[in-house]
């Protein structure tokens, strides 16, 4: 990757955490947590990695995008938004009556949402349903899809990682947000989790483990996913719950957060300076 | 709809199981967006018949009925149209939150067929034998409810719900059960059928108390009892219409189905009848009660899913009707 990719990379995702914080600041509440820790993967994944186009969201040639840790929704909307899937005034609706933007995602509401997950575990099987639609009738389509750490506790996405890996899917790539924490603290306390690409990797999977809040590593990593034939792929992303701003990345109960206007427009100006720190980086 | 009655006390001549797999072949043969899924149950559910001729479109997915509803539904999602089968307890309970959300919630549109309905389970016992499916899927915002009566229905059903939109749950046996309709009869969803005229008072009836309630008649009739018998084979949406029907121009209305009175065809009848037009009622079920092991038969007279049952409980209601 070339500086200058990668500092655009960087702006977007610094974009993305705007936008995010913007829709919590209106809600004053909400899952901020998960939202960050996802954002430097969507930031790569809508810079040329998925094949989409934003003004036919339900185009049938597009790639497809699962996040299965669905409360992550408001990073998915404000990326959504940015892209041009739909106005960025909309951001300021999420969780009010009418909204299109509800706090886990839906697919039939939101344009852009190609799976209505909230239930954890669910969404890795959708997602896999749909990547075998697409081998069937052998069309190049991929499905990525977003787990959070805490969601592998579901036996669901065993169940799925077993089927993935007979049925050969290597049109689909999961990601694992491991941030390390669920909601009622690290994983390791609530149920250990172990080393989770080596558990992908057992159950037939090409497992990676990555630096989630590396953009470089993490386009790369997916870059050799997409070359990886007869079996699915896997990316655990070692991310940070909160990621991007510095009071919630410590904050210890950072899952659900309450937020007051000014923790909100504290993050909002770090994020704007570190924005500008980015305009003004010199890139060749 | 045009169905005809062959109703004479016979059992059927072929099993659900026969006509499931056949059926399912042909509408692969139709559609090529047709796809089969089950959960380690191929052999016994008679989609081997499918595999063998459609092998890319039959997804065994081993036992585990969650991963099953939802890679059924993220096949919908890409144009697909999913029959996904298993056992009725597994294909309901066991998977309840993913057909509620993955399916309903997410408009999917997948079939499901749930067989060995109540107490056709018989010799797999109390935990493999259904009483609460139809109230577990009533109870999904916009599903439909499909108790099979015969063979015929069976091929018809699965046939006409191709292209319905959202869940839809289909009820049945791998067994057979009496021959109710002619070969080649078709049927509209939501559109009670009625067998039998009567006056006195009206059995609506689903699923394997089809057959009972037709029996049911003729003992009555011999008793100067004119019995209507309606066939309510969609559960839901319910045809309201035939139902209120049936009150005003009986005046006693029994229920009987192979289920538990709460939640199924019972409950939604009253629904029905207490909102529009309050009459006596009785039900012919499973008064909250779990299932258990032995014969098919044994299990009928256990529940109290007969025809004798059903003879008493119109007593009793017409009991109701002279005096309330």
């Amino acid at each position: 990757m070339n500086a200058k990719r990668k500092n655009e990379l960087k702006k977007f995702a610094t974009r993305i955490r705007i936008e995010t914080m913007k829709e919590f600041k209106a809600s004053g509440f909400g899952h901020i947590g998960g939202a960050l820790s996802m954002v430097d993967l969507l930031s790569v994944l809508y810079s040329g990695i998925m094949k989409i186009d934003p003004q036919r969201p339900d185009w049938d040639g597009r790639d497809r995008l699962v996040i299965s840790k669905g409360h992550a929704g408001p990073s998915l909307y404000a990326t959504l938004a940015l892209k041009g899937y739909f106005p960025l005034n909309w951001l300021v609706t999420l969780n009010k009556p009418h909204t299109r933007l509800p706090s886990h995602c839906d697919r039939t509401k939101t344009p852009g949402v190609d799976m209505t997950t909230g239930a954890l575990g669910q969404g890795i099987s959708t997602a896999l349903g749909m990547a075998l639609g697409f081998k069937l009738d052998g069309k190049d389509n991929r499905v990525y899809v977003v787990l959070g750490d805490g969601e592998c506790d579901e036996g669901q996405i065993w169940e799925g990682a077993l089927f993935s890996a007979h049925h050969q899917l290597d049109n689909l790539i999961v990601f694992v947000d491991n941030n390390g924490k669920q909601l009622d603290g690290y994983t390791d306390d609530v149920l250990k989790l172990g080393d989770l690409a080596a558990k992908f990797a057992e159950f037939g999977w090409a497992a990676q483990t990555v630096d989630g809040g590396d953009i470089e590593q993490i386009e790369s990593a997916i870059e050799t996913a997409k070359e990886t034939k007869g079996k699915p792929s896997c990316l655990v992303l070692k991310t940070i719950k909160g990621a991007g701003i510095k009071e919630f990345e410590e904050m210890q109960a950072n899952h659900h957060i309450i937020l007051s206007a000014e923790m909100a427009d504290k993050a909002l100006k770090d994020l704007n300076d570190l924005m500008n720190a980015l305009n003004e980086e010199v890139v060749v | 709809m045009a169905y005809s009655i062959i109703y004479n006390g016979s059992d059927e001549k072929q099993t659900h199981k026969e006509v499931f797999g056949k059926t399912m072949v042909e509408l692969a043969d139709a559609d090529p967006d047709v796809i089969c899924l089950d959960a380690d149950l191929m052999n016994s559910s008679g989609l081997v018949k499918f595999a063998a001729s459609h092998p890319m479109r039959a997804i065994n997915c081993g036992i585990q009925e969650a991963n099953m509803i939802g890679v059924a539904a993220g096949l919908s999602a890409v144009g697909k149209k999913p029959y996904a089968h298993s056992f009725g307890p597994f294909a309901s309970r066991r998977c309840f939150d993913q057909v509620f959300l993955s399916v309903a919630y997410s408009q999917n549109s997948v079939r499901i067929i749930g067989s060995d309905a109540g107490v056709t389970a018989a010799y797999n016992g109390g935990t493999h034998m259904p009483f609460e499916d139809m109230a577990l899927m009533r109870a999904v915002p916009g599903s439909t409810v499909i108790d099979i009566t015969d063979a015929v229905m069976l091929r018809a059903i699965l046939k006409s719900v191709k292209d319905r939109p959202g869940l839809t749950y289909i009820r049945s046996t791998r067994k057979s059960f009496k021959a109710v309709f002619g070969e080649g009869s078709e049927f509209e969803i939501g559109k009670g059928i009625l067998l039998r005229d009567g006056k006195d008072a009206a059995v609506i009836a689903s699923g394997l108390l089809v057959g009972e309630a037709m029996q049911a008649a003729e003992v009555l009739e011999k008793e100067g009892i004119s019995l209507r018998v309606v066939n309510m084979f969609t559960v839901k949406p319910l045809d309201q219409e035939l139902v209120i029907k049936c009150a005003q121009e009986t005046g006693a209305i029994v229920v009987a189905e192979n289920h538990n009175v709460i939640g199924g065809l019972c409950s939604a009848v009253a629904d029905v009848i207490v909102r529009t037009c309050p009459i006596p009622m009785e039900f012919v079920g499973v008064n909250d009660e779990f299932g258990e092991v032995g014969p098919q038969d044994y299990l009928m007279q256990r529940f109290g899913l007969t025809a004798a049952a059903i003879v008493e409980k119109v007593k009793a209601v017409l009991g109701r009707k002279r005096t309330e």
